[in-house]
This record gives structure tokens, C-alpha cells and sequence, in this order.
């Protein structure tokens, strides 16, 4: 099966200038709110998990046509869908017409703020040696991944060098296709823009943060 | 409610309005989810997790050369020492600006963001012209702010492409030394904790 991520936008040509906005301003009408606050209490429930989300949201078949909130909207009910705690023709009219599926937790009001407090730490205990050191020159896989992952299109096949371990930690794109959380170390690896870009002026130093499957050595 | 009373009550609503009220009605009959626990997360965002956290924070490591090393070294502790910490900022890295080198930060992939000292990403930093752009051609993204750097500047841009998630410290502005700490932290917009902009300069 072939997986489509229309979210990898790095070095996209065509989108155009960035249009900078005031510090205050977060939201552009009022339902966008009430989606934040819907994905973030529905994600409380453990139905899922955030790599499954973001998976959810970045295959969407029309994602470059919807606003960031509407997107995450689709994202929600797809999920809503898949996990059966909701049925389509639930979703239009708004009302339960079958009995609730029972879910892991539901976030009271008054646990809101422990909660956010807590948020979800990645990072897990190691149970291997790091494979790669600070300084080892490595690439990028190359080649199409058919699944969630956070290896970015750009850096697929470029030659790069650690910079940083990150210690170990839960592996998004096992834990996007709920293989569990296989955590891998994490490295911060980084890419001289020409290595990147034919057409970039000097100067440009770009990394992403790879787990350990992602690299070999060169 | 019949048909006419639900019409009626939704003729001023738009369509995206009627879709989310929809679904948090239904979700809430199923009882997934609390709708005060809605307002509640809505109300945090809106007044109490904002980029003046991230501004207090960059205020201390101007000030104090060891909260500074520190705040390089291990971010979320240092962070954490003034009370920020949690969500989609578990784990975080604080990387400086000096005269020789800018950073400017982004997720080309999604929307990762520091939200405990940032609050929420503004809706540029979540489109596409600003992922698509920041990895490629930096110095043209920063001119659509008005920044122009040296060209003797390297640019360094991290794609939060994981779970961590990055602060930049902006250069202390000069002129600005005899400022406490809460008139510096007036200084740190939360473009120049993204990279996207500088530190105000003292009135």
C-alpha cells in the first residue's frame, strides 16, 4: 500500500511569502479554539497516540486545501472513525445514535492543568549502545518510506554529521502504526545547505532531530 | 429540538461552526469528553501559556552568566527552575544568537512548537509558506520580517523534526543595560525566540 504524506513541505517550491502576525493573535474564529480543546481532550482518552494524529492529519487527501484547524478537525474524525468511538453518520447531525465505546480516561476540568503540567516525555531508558558518536559523518536514508515517518523528503540520501545524542527515545514511526514504542536513539544531525540545495547561498547550516533508523554510516 | 428551532438557532453560525459544534455535542453524549475541560484548555492557552514565559526565561539568562550556562546546557531544568515545563515542551534545547551566528527555527513536517514557554505557534509558523521556505532560503523568510542580517552571518535552522523542541536565545539588544529583568523581558518579542525577529531595542 502506498503512503502519501502531504505534509513534507520542506524546500516546496510556490507557497510564496510569510505573512508575520501580532504576538496576540492565535485564532481567526471562534470554532478554531474548540478544535484545539476537542483534539487535546480526545487525545487524553488514549484512543491514540500523537504520531497516529499527526499521521492522520498529513494523509488527508485534501490537506493543502485546508486551513491548520480544519485540518485538524479531519484529522479528528478520521480517527474518531478508525478507532470506532464514532460512526459517520454520527458525525453530520451530532448525535450518539449507538452506545459509546468505553475509552482508557476522560479528562475532568479540574485535572486540566496537571495534566498539560505532565505533558508525555519521550525519552526512554537505553538498553543499547548509541551507534553513531558526535562527529561521525552519516546519510539519510534515501527512497520513499511507506508509512508515518519524520525523516524529511530534503535531507533523504544527503550526507550529513551528528552533532548531538538526544538520549533514546519512543520511535514515531512504530508508534504511529501502533507497533508500540520500539525507542531508538535520537540524534540532532546536521546538513551544510549546499549539501541540501544546488541553489543556496553559503552560510546555510540545516538539522533535523533522526532517530538511529534513519542513518547509516559513510 | 426540531428541525426549525435547530435552523433557527444556527442561521447566524457558519459551516465550520455548525461542523465543531456537531461533533463536541456528540462526543460529549457519549461522554468522551468534559465540555469545562474544553474551556478550561482553551482558557490556558488564550491567558496563562504564552511567549511572555519564553521572555522571562531569556530576561534571566541575559542577566545571570549561570542560569545562562545552564540554560544552554539542560533547557528543560533550567526552564523548569521558573515554572514552565509539560506539554510539547518535555524536552527542550536552547540554542544562542551571537554576532556570528543566527538561528531560526521550524517544523517543515507539522507544527512542533514549544508550547510551555511559546504558547501556541502563530498561524505563519504552522503554513506552508514558512515550512516550505525556512530550510531553503532563511534570509528570504526573515526579510518578510523586516530582519536583515549580515551577510558574514551563518544561519543555522532546526527543523523540529522529533520531540524536542527548541528555543532560540536572541542577543541581548544594546543599550540595554541598565534594564532590570522585567524591563529586558519587554524586549523579547516571541518572533525572536522563533528566529524570525530580534530583541526590541530599549526605548
Amino acid at each position: 500500500m502506498s503512503y502519501v504524506s502531504r505534509a513534507d513541505l520542506g524546500g516546496q517550491p510556490g507557497h510564496g511569502r510569510v505573512t508575520p502576525e501580532p504576538e496576540g493573535e492565535l485564532f481567526h474564529a471562534a470554532w478554531e479554539p474548540r478544535v484545539l480543546a476537542l483534539s487535546l481532550a480526545m487525545g487524553a482518552t488514549r484512543s491514540w497516540n500523537i504520531d497516529m494524529s499527526r499521521a492522520a492529519r498529513e494523509t488527508l487527501p485534501n490537506y493543502g486545501e485546508l486551513s491548520y484547524y480544519e485540518v485538524w478537525i479531519a484529522g479528528l474524525q478520521k480517527l474518531l472513525q478508525e478507532c470506532g468511538l464514532l460512526s459517520p453518520e454520527e458525525i453530520a447531525p451530532g448525535h450518539a445514535l449507538h452506545p459509546p465505546r468505553p475509552v482508557a480516561h476522560v479528562l475532568a476540568a479540574a485535572d486540566v492543568a496537571g495534566a498539560l503540567a505532565k505533558g508525555a516525555p519521550t525519552e526512554r531508558p537505553a538498553t543499547r549502545p548509541a551507534r553513531f558518536a558526535v562527529g561521525q559523518a552519516v546519510r539519510a536514508h534515501a527512497g520513499p518510506v511507506p508509512h508515518h515517518t519524520r525523516l524529511p523528503g530534503y535531507v533523504r540520501g544527503k550526507r550529513g554529521v551528528v552533532e548531538r545524542v538526544n538520549g533514546v527515545h519512543v520511535f514515531a514511526d512504530a508508534h504511529a502504526l501502533g507497533l508500540g514504542e520500539d525507542p531508538h536513539w535520537l540524534y540532532t544531525v546536521v546538513f551544510d545547505g549546499v549539501e541540501l540545495w544546488s541553489d543556496t547561498a553559503p552560510g546555510l547550516k540545516v538539522s533535523i532531530d533522526a532517530w538511529e533508523p534513519y542513518l547509516e554510516a559513510v | 429540538m426540531s428541525a426549525h428551532e435547530h435552523d433557527h438557532e444556527h442561521s447566524e453560525l457558519g459551516e465550520m461552526d455548525l461542523r465543531v459544534r456537531a461533533l463536541e455535542t456528540v462526543l460529549a453524549e457519549k461522554g468522551y469528553i468534559d465540555p469545562a475541560a474544553l474551556d478550561v484548555l482553551i482558557d490556558t492557552y488564550q491567558t496563562r501559556i504564552g511567549p511572555r514565559n519564553g521572555a522571562r526565561v531569556v530576561a534571566r539568562a541575559w542577566v545571570d552568566a549561570g542560569f545562562r550556562e545552564w540554560l544552554l546546557r539542560d533547557a528543560t531544568a533550567a526552564i523548569a527552575s521558573l515554572g514552565y515545563g509539560g506539554r510539547q515542551g518535555e524536552h527542550m534545547r536552547a540554542v544562542e544568537n551571537t554576532p556570528a551566528l543566527h538561528n531560526l527555527v521550524v517544523c517543515t513536517l507539522c507544527s512542533c512548537y514549544p508550547w510551555p514557554v511559546l504558547g501556541l505557534p502563530p498561524t505563519w509558523y504552522k503554513s506552508a509558506p514558512y515550512r516550505s521556505r525556512a530550510v531553503k532560503d532563511p534570509r528570504g523568510v526573515l526579510s518578510d520580517f523586516g530582519v536583515t542580517l549580515p551577510a558574514s552571518t551563518e544561519i543555522r535552522v532546526w527543523d523540529s523534526t522529533a520531540e524536542l523542541r527548541y528555543l532560540v536565545l536572541p542577543q541581548r539588544p544594546a543599550g540595554s543595560e541598565g534594564l532590570d529583568e522585567a524591563a529586558l523581558a519587554a524586549l523579547v518579542t516571541r518572533d525572536s525566540m522563533i528566529g524570525t525577529g530580534l530583541a526590541l531595542s530599549p526605548p
